[in-house]
């Protein structure tokens, strides 16, 4: 049984939505985009853990609290058995050494004054890792390798520009390496590549986890690559997690309506699709996390919206083994009965 | 046919040297046709559209060739002409990154009506009627004229900019990139429009992406580009069922199916060539497996190796393995 690493126990944040002076004088009542909405889920130590969905559903804001670079508005995230909210001081920035961020734009998450060796040393010296100059340069030199930047001194001395797109995404690994983490949060790493270079990046992830026993929370909208990189995956919805099960599950026998939409919507390279018409059920877009729709948040653009979808939240319960999905068309189900039954019973809050 | 390139070479004259974006290319696309152009980032897909709509930003300037629209050189009219004569009207473009092209301050009916103002003699209310429906066709509701950029969503703003496109009727729309920063579901939405319009109004359409799966969408016929160069061309079923060149071959195994698991993706190791410098012969020699000495030394031209199937790889030439 593999052990947890990271559990997020009902998980919130809630950003104010300032409204200017305006409000401020009419002392209007404060509003909150509410970008992670009370989440649960575990990761377990070795495996990759995909979290998909659309732009705003909460992907970033969950990871960086996962990384405690927000702070919790509720709920409780752990990591091992350490309460992220309590950690301060010598644990903490032991923590900060082993869990890191792969950030979405290579472009910008480099500085472009630094040249690639001084970006690399930079966390050593902040952490006081390494004792020599020698012994740093050796060490970045090893990771340049392990991302396959051969030979390590072609690259030591340039700058982010003078690298390509794909390379300069190697380096941002190379540079969450160097502390040698344990677990890493990879916001949407090959999005802004294109699709040619997204698989040398992915398999290079792959491999590096498998050297370096590491855990990856896989940030993407993209359902190909988390089926791809992810042994499961969660779909996120306007902050919520709608569905989460084993990776080919998710994708061969998608349950929820809004999974069903994502999958059917990924084009695919076959040219004899092009005198078809896509069949997207989902109309509309995602709206804004400042209002959340009652009830199930996704009704009103679901295909398939019941009278009670408007006022129930459905809860997440398990509905095949091992899968998971929050929605009332499978209120059939036992399982999701009994859950619902005690989900009751402990009043849990609605909106 | 409506459209045929030349010959077309289109250089950047930078402080740092030329910069070979799109040279020597040469292709065709007859009426109602839609043509897919594929590539990795930076070997001039965006740079031959802007030479067709005549919209090189500098220090880029086209040094060669000719761009025969419905037998024009368009290349050879003056600005004025132009301007007044085919963009937008005949030729349009959805830009890349358009969604940040709509000008903030002003709404999107005052933006569309630009359009107009300029190509006919018309007053708002008149144009009004033909905004509405353009804005319909695109699904959106025509309330949103009177809405401001910031106001709109990702998806609406690309919708608005499609409409922008059409506006004119023109005869060929250039849609670069035009769901690259949309979600997935809105992409699909957006492709669907595209479809529907394509063949509702019989427009002929030149679709650029850097993933295949998109431009097997909607594309007739497919253009590869390496480099700055074209590399093959084909009709779509040729292109994705039996790719020639070892680049195309290689581009269409690297994407991550969704439909279908896969255990090792396969790539293309390297980088792509600097255009300033370009490598010798075949440009993709350093990153080919099957490289032979000619390719060093020899640069391959586009043949047509079977019907319609145009590629330019030694590989197919006499002499060569296959
Ligand atoms: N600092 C902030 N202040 C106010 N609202 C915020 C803040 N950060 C995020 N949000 C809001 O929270 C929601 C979730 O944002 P988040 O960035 O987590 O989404 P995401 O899933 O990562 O989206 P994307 O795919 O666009 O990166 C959005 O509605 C966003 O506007
Ligand atoms: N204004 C410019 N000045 C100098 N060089 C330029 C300019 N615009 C483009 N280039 C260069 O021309 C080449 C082709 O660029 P282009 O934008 O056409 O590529 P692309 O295939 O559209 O790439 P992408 O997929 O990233 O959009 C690149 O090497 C680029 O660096
Ligand atoms: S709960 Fe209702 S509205 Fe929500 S996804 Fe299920 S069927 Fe659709
Ligand atoms: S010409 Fe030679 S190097 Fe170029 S693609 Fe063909 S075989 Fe490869
Ligand atoms: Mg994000
Ligand atoms: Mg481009």
């Amino acid at each position: 049984m593999p052990k947890p690493l990271i559990i997020a126990e009902n998980i919130m944040k809630w950003f104010p939505i300032t409204r200017g002076l305006k409000g401020a004088l009419q002392r209007l009542p404060v509003i909150y985009a509410r970008a992670v909405d009370n989440i649960s889920f575990t990761i377990y130590q070795g495996e990759t853990f995909a979290m998909v969905g659309e732009s705003g559903s909460g992907k970033t804001t969950t990871g960086r609290l996962l990384l405690k670079l927000l702070d919790l508005t509720g709920g409780e995230a752990y990591y091992g058995s350490i309460p992220l909210s309590k950690l301060s001081g010598n644990p903490l920035k032991a923590f900060r050494r082993q869990a890191q961020m792969i950030f979405q734009d290579p472009y910008s998450s480099l500085d472009p004054r630094f040249t690639i060796g001084a970006s690399l040393e930079e966390p050593l010296i902040i952490h006081k890792i390494t004792k020599s100059d020698e012994e740093r340069k050796e060490l970045v030199a090893k990771i340049l390798e392990d991302v396959r930047m051969i030979p390590p001194e072609e690259y030591t001395w340039r700058f982010p520009h003078q690298l390509s797109g794909g390379q300069r995404q190697r380096i941002a690994i190379a540079r969450a390496l160097m502390l040698r983490p344990k677990f890493i949060v990879a916001d949407e790493p090959v999005s802004m590549l294109d699709v040619s270079i997204r698989a040398e990046i992915l398999e290079l992830m792959r491999s590096l986890k498998e050297k370096y026993n590491l855990t990856y929370l896989y940030i993407t909208h993209d359902l190909s690559t988390a089926r791809f990189i992810a042994n499961r995956i969660a779909v996120l919805y306007l902050g919520k997690i709608v569905e989460l099960g084993n990776a080919d599950d998710v994708i061969e026998d998608p349950l929820h309506p809004y999974t069903q939409a994502l999958v059917a919507a990924v084009p695919e390279p076959d040219p004899e699709l092009r005198f078809k018409l896509k069949e997207i059920k989902v109309v509309g877009e995602i709206p804004s996390s400042v209002f959340i729709p009652p009830g199930c948040r996704f009704h009103p653009r679901c295909p398939y919206v019941m009278d009670i979808c408007k006022k129930v939240e459905p809860q997440l319960v398990e509905i095949k083994p091992n899968h998971y999905v929050a929605c009332h068309l499978y209120s059939g189900n036992k399982l999701y009965e009994e859950v619902v039954k005690n989900e009751k019973a402990a009043n849990v809050r609605q909106i | 046919m409506l459209l045929e390139i030349r010959n077309l070479k289109t250089y950047f004259f930078t402080s740092r040297g030329i910069v070979k974006a799109v040279d020597d290319v040469s292709l065709s696309l007859d009426e109602g046709q839609v043509l897919g152009l594929a590539g990795e980032s930076g070997c001039g897909k965006s740079t031959l559209a802007y030479s067709i709509i005549r919209l090189i930003p500098p220090p880029g300037l086209t040094v060669g060739g000719k761009i025969l629209f419905e037998n024009t050189d368009i290349l050879e009219l003056d600005n004025d002409t132009f301007r007044k004569e085919y963009r937008m009207k005949k030729i349009s473009m959805v830009f890349q990154g358009a969604m940040q092209a709509l000008t903030p301050v002003y709404t999107v009916g005052e933006q569309l009506y630009e359009v107009f103002k300029y190509h006919m003699d018309v007053n708002y209310d008149e144009a009004k009627s033909l905004m509405e429906e353009q804005l319909k066709s695109v699904a959106l509701d025509p309330s949103i004229m009177r809405r401001y950029p910031h106001e709109l969503s990702g998806g609406q703003k690309q919708r608005v900019m499609i409409a922008m496109a059409l506006l004119l009727k023109p005869k060929l729309v250039i849609a670069d990139e035009p769901t690259t920063a949309l979600d997935v579901i809105v992409q699909a939405q957006i492709l669907n429009l595209l479809k529907q319009l394509q063949s509702k109004y019989g427009t002929s359409m030149i679709l650029i992406s850097h993933d295949l799966s998109i431009i097997a969408e909607l594309a007739d016929k497919v253009g590869i580009m390496y480099a700055g160069k074209l590399v093959e061309i084909a009709p779509a079923l040729d292109i994705y069922k039996d790719p020639l060149h070892p680049y195309t071959q290689k581009l269409l195994k690297s994407i991550p199916r969704l439909k279908q698991k896969v255990e090792k993706l396969e790539f293309i190791p390297g980088v792509p060539p600097d255009l300033r410098n370009p490598p010798s012969g075949c440009r993709f020699h350093p990153r080919c497996p099957y490289v032979m000495d000619i390719c060093k030394k020899v640069e391959p031209q586009l043949v047509e190796i079977k019907p319609n199937h145009y590629v330019a790889c030694h590989l197919y030439s006499e002499g060569g393995k296959r």
